[in-house]
């Protein structure tokens, strides 16, 4: 537990004494607020909600996580640094929940700097509090599954470009399933269970729980789950890695 | 007692390459190993697989009796690591650095900050403390590497060309430093630079192709160059014959080599049977019977050419 922290720390550090947390902060900020003004008709809607600020975060969370996920363990490997890390007296579980949640605790601080808008839409109307603490929750679960994905896809490689196209496509592919269009593409051409399968595997469906001010369990679950899941496979690749 | 490290016919293929072939060594505390062989012969693949980086084919490493493969967790507390190339953060100082290795090593109170000093002083890195280690030079990032391995005091510390990129000055601290250490821990030095194995290893493995070719001390290494000892003894043409005769009585010797120099002097190679000390056999047959000679030589073999010989083959070109 005290080795979690002490790697979550010094992952937290690095990205604070770079200007990398201080660029994804921003560009996750600015991007937001363009989306909601500007596609989103934020002001134009006349609606005290914050639906079009929310909307535009899986598909900014599936770009921008993986620009933080495809350094965590690539980086390690191409600077050697991961052979120091990985002979210090810590299992590979540790190393893994330690980098995953450091940055998951970054992006936490990019939503949480985002409250500009919260306070906004606060003074130009009455808007239902809860919906907007439980879809910034949907928001960190989903920006925390795509991050699993992606620490899971950057341990295969040393080359950060390559894991970032990789865990980008991963993470589309998870939104992308849950969407009409989609399913109803595949309908006929694959088994109706595969068919449940894909729709149930959507990580849009559980987001937009979230944004209509549902918490569900199975939602929190799915998320977990997922989560857990890629941090095991994590695990699972760093070891073989080792035995290689 | 166990040894400190012991390795047991590591081996280790990467698809069809085999880059350790069998490996086995055993150090004691007090006890340097110089770990040398050609690029690419499986020194660091079995560093690697010493510190648990890398997991063997087949083949255990114990660190004082702990498996490594079993306890990798127990096994990596002991050992004190520096791996190839010196990696570390470099976005880090040096002191933020140093400061992450102590909390995972489990330094706290009041030795954490007394083990920290000590591996500054002992790497000689005060001056760059506050520093981010990519801005450092080759020499100060490699001390930092090495002050990040010594820093818990291991019982094993095992250090993959520790001296690559330093100075002559460096060097001689950083050997002074192992040499130091050593007391109390067992050290495994890999290098390339054999001077480093006169100047502070107790023993030598010498591996090639993934083969221990040698497992020995520097002077036995030395000794698989036929003319390790050799006595080179000048004269003049015309005392020739008879210094051969003279010489030949000595049971000591092997056999003699006779290379013409110029007009007025020949140099007389004299080897030694199984590399016996023979100068001092040689020097009593030139006094008692007077001979005239111009010069006499004892030949130091240089390891640089015991190395070559045993990891090339008969027309010196490495063997693949």
């Amino acid at each position: 537990m005290n080795n979690i922290i002490i790697i979550a720390r010094r992952e937290a550090k690095a990205y604070f004494s770079t200007p990398l947390a201080y660029i994804f902060i921003s560009i996750f900020c600015g991007l937001t607020a363009a989306f909601t003004f500007y596609l989103g008709a934020f002001i134009e809607r006349g609606q005290a909600d914050l639906a079009p600020f929310f909307e535009s975060h899986p598909w900014l969370l599936v770009l921008l996580v993986p620009s933080i996920s495809m350094r965590l363990w690539a980086e390690e490997r191409k600077t050697g640094s991961i052979e120091l890390l990985m002979t210090l007296p810590i299992t590979s579980l540790e190393a893994v929940i330690g980098k995953f949640i450091a940055a998951w605790l970054m992006i936490a601080v990019a939503l949480i700097l985002t409250f500009p808008i919260w306070i906004t839409i606060n003074i130009l109307g009455n808007p239902d509090n809860g919906v907007v603490i439980s879809s910034y929750l949907g928001s960190w679960l989903l920006a925390g599954q795509f991050l699993a994905i992606g620490s899971a896809l950057s341990a295969m490689t040393k080359n950060q470009v390559i894991a970032f196209v990789v865990s980008t496509a991963a993470c589309f592919i998870f939104v992308m399933s849950g969407l009409e269009t989609v399913t109803q593409a595949l309908e006929g051409w694959l088994p109706n269970f595969v068919l449940l399968a894909v729709d149930t595997m959507s990580s849009l469906d559980y987001f937009e729980e979230f944004t209509k001010g549902i918490i569900d369990a199975r939602a929190i679950v799915f998320y977990v789950t997922t989560i857990v899941f890629w941090l095991f496979i994590n695990v699972v690749v760093i070891n073989l890695k080792k035995a290689k | 007692m166990a040894d400190f490290i012991v390795l047991d016919n590591l081996k280790k293929t990467f698809g069809d390459i085999v880059a350790v072939n069998g490996i086995s060594m055993s150090v004691n505390k007090g006890d340097i190993l110089g770990f040398i062989g050609p690029n690419g012969s499986g020194k660091s693949t079995t560093m690697k697989m010493a510190t648990g980086f890398l997991t063997p084919d087949s083949g255990t490493s114990h660190i004082c009796g702990i498996s490594m493969n079993k306890y990798p967790k127990e096994a990596k507390k002991l050992i004190g690591y520096l791996p190839e190339g010196a990696p570390a953060y470099g976005e880090m100082t040096t002191i933020g650095f140093l400061n992450f290795i102590a909390d995972i090593r489990g330094l706290t109170g009041k030795e954490r900050g007394i083990k920290i000093d000590k591996a500054i002083e002992r790497a000689q890195i005060k001056y760059v403390l506050k520093q981010q280690i990519d801005t450092l030079s080759k020499g100060f990032k490699r001390r930092v590497g090495l002050s990040q391995a010594i820093m818990h005091e291991p019982k094993v510390l095992i250090l993959d060309e520790p001296t690559d990129g330093l100075d002559p000055n460096q060097k001689h601290h950083v050997r002074q430093l192992i040499t130091e250490i050593s007391k109390n821990t067992a050290v495994i030095v890999s290098t390339h630079i054999l001077e480093e194995v006169d100047a502070v290893c107790s023993g030598v493995l010498l591996i090639n192709k993934g083969n221990i070719i040698l497992d020995g001390s520097a002077r036995e290494l030395r000794s698989k160059l036929e003319n390790h000892n050799a006595v080179n003894v000048k004269l003049k043409p015309e005392d020739l014959e008879n210094a051969k005769r003279l010489l030949l009585t000595l049971s000591s010797i092997s056999k003699i080599e006779v290379h013409e120099e110029t007009q007025h002097n020949v140099n007389l190679k004299v080897l030694p049977k199984e590399n016996m000390i023979i100068i001092t056999d040689i020097a009593k047959v030139i006094a008692d019977n007077k001979l005239p000679i111009s010069d006499i030589s004892v030949d130091r073999v240089r390891l640089d050419d015991a190395f070559r010989k045993l990891t090339t083959n008969d027309t010196g070109i490495l063997n693949e």
